[in-house]
């Protein structure tokens, strides 16, 4: 019986034109002649833009200096060589404490760093799943920590002097307007879904003329009017702090949209979990809070998601009711006699760009981990 | 039905609080109560405060004179005009800015969407790089990095950049040939329409002669045969009425042509980039969501790559496109406000002088308000033919 095999034959690797770097090339770069004269394209679009971006961001950029001349040409009253083009990270260098506090008197800015140290610690444990104690957790996120922040900004109290909204500025306000426009437009977002889909006629009118309104006009406007016409709804010599005001626009709007996201996850939910909910004797909220939300709210994670980052680059149209926010403290900057050079205004927008765009990714990575832990398998 | 008449009477007599009518008809009384009474609150404050700063209120002031300059002006339109037309001036560079944003958008949008779903790695990765910078950072930021990033640093008019077909790049803006319309130019402009209103004809004929024949004919070519050729027909049967008025260089300035202001050029650039990466995001969402099953079933009925798209997948695939398309353009022109950073005269810029200059602060923000709802009840109802029509036909 010795031409009956004992072992088992090992299984070959694959042939050489199905792997390793040529066969990839040639299946993902050079399939067909489109494919090719693509790849070439692309090839050059990313050897006529990278080399440039390099250059400009790295290579020639002037890091630190004292003032405009390390960014200016000889024509242009600077030391550096005629055409030559680089980033003047200088300029963000020496206005970096602007760009994050704003005007906020300098003696005075452990007490936003201190704030920004208590967010980190809190919203850590928050953001990974494996840490207990959730509940704990958001009370003190949601709840503590914002009156906490409120004295230790504004201050006016334990010996803190007080520091007035006027001066705040730069990423501190951007990110503070963010976190109150979040705390607040889930909430009062998901009571207007409930409202809209609501039975009592009365009720979801107004819910819908809300929700539409606001979704109708851009936010600019909506700023307007908090800041032109909420004055002259309050009785006279009432008067409302202009970071209140912002703070009431950003938060409305996002409600609107928010709003919308929520509905679409509760008109994901099924007839039977209602009734389902119905049939156990749980009154409205019960059935709402236990059964419905939970799931709704799951659906939709993306959704959330996209209206906090579209509300987070949205608080930089503050700068029009003349706040300053990050964006606003950048582009305030380039009047500054003292930096003012043709690449000044480049710089201090790319890093502003550069800062926003990492809160943003951030925020739609997380969205996304979160996604995949709670899939639990039967999408509708 | 007798037994459930007194099951239902007794049930609401043994709760009586437990109603949802009453419960219902209670909180919705509540409601109206609080907010006529805030309603009622408000409007007397708004009175006392109107009457304590001495403003009438009402639109009279529309026809005032205005007295402030706009700087692109589609309409005739001075410092000597009213209130009222500058604002209209305002609306309607919105709705330019808004519609040539739109088309480009969709433009760029389509290619980077298709681009992301490519089987060509590189084109992939450079499509997916746009979409995550664009996606990730203020549209107002865009609008000031081509503004004062790019635009700006443009040479002065002495050093212009020489763009083909006789157009300029400089830091006032781009320049090109403006069209000065002869006698008897008005024949171009009919034959233009008789061609589209022809090839229209032709498209039908076509499609109904396919179907019932099943003979093709080559549409598109005859299209843009009759689109372009019968124009140009006239063109050269009138005598040669059309000629250019080229910008010319001179020391400090660029005389002739037609500019195009930095201001619009940045907000267009700004909201077409900005946008499109967003459509690009909706473009691919909606070719995956074409079931596989489809695309083989076609190659399996022998249709070609490109016949599979145009027949196919593409009909299926703009169902799903287009309400989220439709709200990108609502977005888009929601965001055409942000002009007014940068001063370009939009609706928002225009009602927001007007409004400082009046102090009508109610009338100027309700202008506006309208204003922008209408322009969105315009393109969602536009928006909602078109997706009418896209719609899938069920028996």
């Amino acid at each position: 019986m010795s031409w009956v095999r004992t072992e088992m034959a090992l299984a070959q690797p694959a042939p050489t034109s199905v792997r390793g770097p040529v066969a990839w090339v040639r299946k993902n770069l050079v399939g067909t002649v489109g494919d090719t004269i693509l790849t070439i394209l692309g090839i050059a679009i990313v050897a006529w833009v990278l080399p440039q971006v390099i250059n400009w961001a790295f290579i020639n950029a002037v890091w630190t200096g004292p003032d405009r001349t390390v960014c200016a040409t000889a024509a242009q009253g600077g030391i550096q060589p005629e055409g030559w083009t680089g980033a003047c990270w200088a300029f963000v260098n020496a206005k970096f404490g602007q760009f994050m506090f704003g005007t906020y008197p300098i003696e005075e800015r452990w007490r936003p760093i201190l704030v920004a140290i208590l967010f980190v610690v809190l919203l850590v444990p928050m953001l990974i799943p494996r840490v207990p104690r959730k509940g704990l957790n958001a009370i003190l996120l949601f709840l503590v920590l914002p009156i906490v922040s409120f004295f230790l900004l504004i201050g006016g109290v334990f010996g803190l002097p007080h520091v007035e909204t006027s001066r705040w500025g730069g990423l501190l306000v951007t990110l503070s307007l963010s976190f109150v426009g979040i705390a607040v437009s889930l909430p009062l977002g998901t009571v207007l879904a409930l409202g809209r889909r609501s039975k009592m006629p009365i009720i979801k009118t107004l819910c819908v003329i809300f929700i539409e309104t606001v979704r109708g006009i851009p936010l600019i406007t909506v700023l307007f009017f908090v800041s032109v016409m909420l004055p002259l709804f309050l009785p006279a010599g009432v008067t409302f702090d202009k970071f209140l005001r912002a703070l009431i626009g950003v938060s409305l709007f996002a409600a609107a949209y928010m709003a919308e996201v929520v509905r679409g996850g509760l008109q994901a939910i099924p007839k039977g979990q209602y009734e389902g909910a119905d049939s156990l004797g749980l009154g409205y909220w019960q059935k709402m809070g236990l059964i419905v939300l939970p799931q709704a709210l799951k659906l939709v994670i993306p959704g959330i998601v996209n209206t906090f980052i579209g509300m987070f680059k949205d608080t930089s149209l503050v700068l029009i009711i003349s706040m300053f926010d990050l964006l606003g403290v950048v582009k305030q900057n380039f009047s500054d006699a003292n930096w003012a050079t043709p690449q000044t205004a480049r710089s201090g927008l790319v890093f502003a760009a550069f800062v926003f765009w990492l809160f943003c990714f951030g925020m739609s990575r997380y969205s996304m981990y979160t996604e995949r832990r709670l899939d639990t398998g039967h999408k509708r | 039905m007798a037994s459930q008449e007194v099951l239902r009477e007794e049930s609401s007599r043994a709760s009586f609080i437990n109603d949802p009518k009453i419960r219902s008809l209670f909180f919705q009384t509540l409601v109206v109560i609080v907010l006529f009474g805030s309603v009622w609150w408000i409007v007397q404050n708004v009175i006392d405060n109107l009457q304590r700063l001495h403003i009438a209120s009402g639109f009279g002031f529309l026809r005032g004179r205005a007295g402030f300059d706009i700087s692109d002006t589609p309409i005739a339109y001075t410092s000597d005009s009213t209130y009222g037309r500058a604002i209209v001036v305002g609306l309607i560079n919105t709705i330019i800015v808004a519609v040539a944003g739109i088309i480009t958008a969709t433009i760029i949008g389509f290619v980077i969407g298709i681009g992301r779903l490519s089987q060509n790695w590189l084109i992939q990765k450079i499509c997916t790089v746009y979409v995550e910078i664009f996606r990730n950072i203020p549209p107002l930021l865009v609008i000031f990095f081509w503004y004062s990033g790019v635009l700006a640093v443009l040479p002065a008019p002495r050093d212009s950049y020489h763009l083909p077909f006789g157009s300029f790049l400089n830091q006032r803006g781009f320049y090109f040939p403006r069209p000065v319309w002869g006698e008897g130019s008005w024949l171009i402009v009919v034959a233009l329409l008789v061609g589209i209103a022809m090839a229209w004809f032709v498209a039908r004929t076509a499609r109904q002669r396919q179907m019932a024949t099943g003979q093709q004919f080559p549409v598109l070519w005859t299209s843009v045969a009759l689109i372009i050729g019968l124009p140009l027909l006239a063109y050269v049967l009138s005598g040669f009425p059309l000629s250019f008025d080229l910008p010319k260089q001179s020391t400090f300035n660029l005389t002739g042509g037609f500019q195009v202001k930095p201001e619009f050029l940045s907000l267009y650039l700004a909201l077409s980039c900005y946008t499109a990466a967003f459509i690009a995001e909706i473009v691919r969402a909606g070719i995956r969501g074409v079931s596989k099953g489809q695309t083989e079933a076609a190659a399996a009925l022998g249709l070609r790559s490109g016949s599979i798209l145009r027949l196919v997948v593409v009909p299926q695939a703009m169902r799903i496109v287009i309400p989220p398309l439709t709200s990108q353009y609502l977005n888009l022109t929601k965001n055409s406000s942000l002009a007014i950073a940068i001063g370009y005269p939009d609706l928002t810029a225009t009602a927001g002088t007007v409004l400082n200059q009046t102090g009508q602060a109610v009338e100027g923000v309700l202008i506006m308000m309208i204003a922008y709802l209408i322009l969105s009840l315009v393109t969602s109802a536009v928006m909602n033919v078109v997706n009418a029509r896209m719609a899938l036909v069920e028996r």
